[in-house]
Order: C-alpha cells, then structure tokens, then sequence
C-alpha cells in the first residue's frame, strides 16, 4: 500500500495551483493515501487551501520561523525527516521543487524521478528526456522510497471537496544558517499566471525591441491571455526571464497557444507539446513551428496582430 | 590554493535532432557529433572569468563517462581549465552517484566552489548540484545567473518562476548555472595545442568505492507523441473563423 506525501508549494498565503497537479499525480498511484506538507512560519491559511483538495487524508503542518522563505537547505532535511513511514515523496517540477527534491532524495540516500508525465504504477514512471525528443519509462526499485518532481503541464488539478485532517508537526531537526534570502523580484503585471493560464499569447526574436513587444501585451490582454516568450526573445532583453517558455523555462499547457514571431526550435516546442490547439504566425513559412501548428498563417506580424486584435472586437 | 571544480558532462550536441533507437532501448549516439553539455560549458566559463579576476587560482575540470570524454575534457583545458580529472566508465552513473563522486573529489581538492551546469541536455534530470551540496552539507544556488564572490561568501542571483531570486551563501558553497550567465569563449588552436600538454588524469568508479549503484531500470524508450498536421489560413479572418469553431475565442 503506497503513502504518498506532497511537498506543498506556496507563497505563505496561497497554495500554488503545482500542489493540486501533484495530488492529482499521486492519486493515479493505485490505492495510495495522500498527505500534504506545508512548511511554513505560520501554515494555518496554505494549510487549509491543501485540505480542501479531494484525495488528500491528511495536512501536515511544519510551522519554523526559518520557513519563511523556501530555502532548499532550510527545508530538505525537515522533509527528509518528516518522510519517515512514507513509500513516495512528490514535489512539483517548478523552480520551487526542481531546487528541493533532488536535496531531499540525497538525504534519503535515494535517486530522484524528474518532470513525471505518466503514473504506469506504484514504482514505473514516464518522463521526457532529450528536450521531450524522447520518453522514457523506468522503474524505481521496489525496496527504494520513490523521491519525484511532477511535470505540472501533465496533470489536471486535484478538484475542490476535500477536508482533510490538520496536524502540527515537528521535524525537530537542526536547520543550516549557511544560506540566507537577500530579495526577490518579478513581474507582478496583473496577468493571468503563465504557468496554468488556459490562453497564453507568446512572443519571439521577430517582434525585434522591447516596444515592439507592447502589441503581444495588447493582444494578451484583450483575449484575458497571459504573456510567453521564446528564449531569444528574453536573451534579447525584449522581457524578463520568468516569460520565457521551454525546455529551459516553463513548461506549459494552455488551452490555446498563440506563438507570434517565434521560429519553434525544438527547445521551445518541448514546453508547449502538451497545449490543446497551438496557433502559429509567422512571416517565415518554412519555419519550425507550422510543423506542430494546429493553425498557421503567414506573413507580418506587426499587421497581423493588430488587425487580430481589432477582428476580436469587443 | 583557491580551486574551483567544474563538471564537464560529454552529450550529444545540441543541434542534433534526437532518434529513438527502433528496439526502444535508447536513443542512436552512434555516429551523432557529441560536444561539451552546453550548461557546463557555462559554469566552465564562469570558473575562468573568476580566476581572471583573481579570485581563484585553479580550474579544475571533472568528467564522468566513456573514454571519449576525454575529448570534451581536452576542450575544457583549451577553453583555460589547469587541470582535468576523467572518472572513466561505461556505464550510465546516475545523478545521485556523480554526487558521490564529487563529493570524494572535494574531501582530496578542498575547492571553495563547485560550479556544475543545472542539468544536462541528455536526460534532462537537473539533479546532481542539489543532491552534492546535500552530502557536503553546503548551501546550494540552482540556476544562477549571476555570480558574485565576496569574502568568504558569495551573492547570486538564481532564476526562479516568479522572477530573479538573490541569496547570500556562505563558501565552499555548489552553484548551478543557467543560459543568461555568460556566453562561453571560442576556443583558439594554440590554446588547443597548450591544452595537450595540460595535466588530465584518469580513475575509475572503483577509485570510489561504488559498486556499480543500481540506476532506474530503464523499461522503454519510445518518440514522443506526434501532434496531428494542422492547417494553413491565408489571413486574419480566416483565423478568427477558425479559432472560433474551435470555441477558442
């Protein structure tokens, strides 16, 4: 019988959306009961968020003032000894658990199975290697506990409904002082979220400066989008980093992908091969990208997009 | 001596397009260009910046792998590397045993830093920097994109889902690198023929004491699935149309 515990990520305040991915991830493995693990200075609210989702048997909460950011070597050997008893630890494959997991498995002794896209059972696991050029089915031995980071793009959220148990704990291990949070800065722009939007407008080298970007901006808040870029379109300085979709960036799946300017290198292509209709215009018609467009159209983006805009009317 | 160690990691090259061998047992390396893992090549240049800075006196490059990846190392001394070291084996070492490796290679050469690439483009785990700094009991900067190094300590800047995050580590501390850090130097030919001459020694996983760690089974390797052919609309009211059957907007 599998025990499953999920490493919860969140701001301090809200749960974020990767922590519903990871219990719906969980409840693929057949029979598996589910916790949730905040860590946090003060876990009541995040806490409450988690037991709401359906699956979950039971939220454990690790309230440390040195919780209050999410350092991994803060964090992981409070896991690593709050994992006792358990047969599988998931994180998300965020920055957040790409940073965490692979710690805590260390702790563990154990490997770790990165970006699951398919539970194939209690120990076999599917995954992309090679950019998402490939995927690879392997099977963690039985004897080992599974340490894994989910591909969030793969899942659907857990659904609400859920009211689970809470319960303080303590991992009451020594916490290192070695690493210490200085600042954080992001775009707080008032669009939907990249990672989980359902419609995400994106843009590449083409759109050519930092303003000739602002019709991407346009577009995606008309449609209610949020804002993606391709890696050269960062590199370039167009938009800040956390924009940036792929293999390297974040990993997508939108309903609708609107890929405007960008060519489709096959590091862009592995964050959006899960998106439901991807849409591509370009001025370029041999470029990469109409080979995996659902609907392309060719020509002038900086008329195209406008005149979209205009024919979305009000 | 104010060291800093490199891992240098030989994949195939990031241009070439990837196929699933037909039996599914992996995918074709034979006959395909192999290069440097461009992260690596990253933490490799931000050693050799560091150095000309004078904040460091050696570049140590260390590969794990087949014999041929003492061609990568080669190019790591051509790009400025003082010395390598080739951790020499045919078997796939997973993550969590490189960190082994590195580990006991801290214990002989007491670097102050450890600068490795954040994953590499082959498997794609971005595992091993996290579980090193975890047995070395050391702070960890997974995704650096810049690096700044102080007394003792060291400031980065990592990149994160919300944004740029900045830490203050205490050293000897693990950095992983990301794309935006640097853009690597051309090697130069007389730097290739001097490279030659440069220290590169070999050792085997027996060196370390690891059996040879049991690695996830690999059950299958198969092409991921392909995305149906789409159409072509000529212009933007073609679009919408489409867009608009399909409920999308």
């Amino acid at each position: 019988m599998s025990k499953i515990l999920v490493v919860a990520e969140h701001d301090g305040a809200r749960l974020n959306a990767s922590t519903a991915k990871c219990v719906s991830c969980a409840s693929q493995v057949a029979g598996a009961s589910i916790d949730v693990l905040v860590l946090a200075p003060d876990g009541s609210s995040v806490a409450s968020q988690a037991a709401a989702l359906a699956g979950v048997g039971k939220v454990l909460v690790a309230e440390n003032p040195a919780n209050v950011e999410p350092l991994a070597a803060v964090l992981a050997p409070q896991v690593a000894k709050l994992a006792a008893g358990y047969t599988h630890v998931f994180g998300p494959s965020t920055t957040f658990g790409k940073d965490l997991m692979p710690r805590v498995a260390a702790l563990l002794g154990v490997g770790q199975v990165s970006d699951v896209m398919a539970v194939e059972g209690p120990h076999a696991f599917k995954r992309p290697i090679y950019a998402g050029n490939a995927v690879l089915t392997l099977e963690v031995p039985t004897d080992a506990v599974v340490v894994a980071t989910v591909r969030v793009a793969s899942f659907e959220a857990a659904a609400p409904g859920g009211s689970a148990v809470i319960e303080k704990v303590d991992a009451g291990v020594p916490l290192p002082t070695h690493t210490r949070f200085v600042s954080r800065s992001g775009a707080t722009t008032g669009r939907p979220d990249l990672q989980s939007a359902a419609r995400v407008v994106a843009g590449g080298r083409a759109l050519g400066s930092a303003e000739g970007f602002n019709i991407i901006y346009s577009l995606a808040d008309k449609m209610g989008a949020a804002v993606g870029a391709s890696r050269a379109a960062v590199d370039a300085g167009y938009v800040p980093n956390d924009l940036q979709v792929g293999q390297t960036g974040k990993i997508i799946a939108p309903e609708l992908y609107l890929a405007i300017g960008i060519s489709g290198a096959i590091q862009h292509m592995t964050g959006i091969k899960d998106a439901r209709t991807i849409v591509a215009i370009n001025k370029d018609g041999e470029a990469p990208i109409f080979e995996a467009a659902d609907i392309g159209l060719v020509g002038d983006l900086f008329a195209i997009v406008p005149e979209l805009e205009k024919q979305l009317g009000g | 001596m104010r060291r800093i160690m490199v891992g240098v990691k030989r994949v195939v090259d990031y241009n070439v397009r990837v196929r699933v061998k037909p039996d599914n047992t992996g995918v074709v390396t034979e006959g395909v260009k192999m290069s440097i893992n461009p992260f690596d090549e990253i933490a490799l240049e931000e050693a050799l910046r560091i150095k000309e800075k004078g904040l460091a006196d050696e570049v140590l490059a260390v590969g794990i792998g087949p014999a041929d990846s003492q061609q990568q190392l080669r190019t790591a001394l051509a790009m400025g590397a003082d010395r390598a070291i080739l951790v020499q084996t045919d078997a796939t070492v997973p993550p969590l045993s490189v960190a082994r490796i590195f580990r006991q290679l801290i214990d002989k050469e007491q670097p102050f830093l450890v600068l490795l690439g954040k994953q590499a483009i082959d498997d794609d785990n971005g595992q091993a920097p996290q579980m090193l700094a975890a047995l070395w009991d050391r702070p960890q900067a997974v995704s650096c994109s810049k690096i700044e190094i102080g007394d003792g300590k060291a400031t980065v800047t990592r990149e994160v889902d919300a944004g740029l995050e900045v830490l203050e580590l205490d050293l000897p501390a693990v950095m992983s690198v990301d794309l935006r850090l640097n853009e690597p130097r051309y090697v130069k030919l007389p730097d290739i023929m001097k490279a030659k001459k440069k220290p590169l020694d070999t050792l085997g996983p027996g060196d370390f004491g690891l059996t040879e760690a049991p690695a996830f089974k690999t059950v299958r390797v198969e092409p991921p699935p392909q995305r149906q052919k789409g159409v072509m609309v000529k212009d933007v009211a073609e679009l919408v149309d489409a867009l608009k059957k399909k409920g999308l907007v």
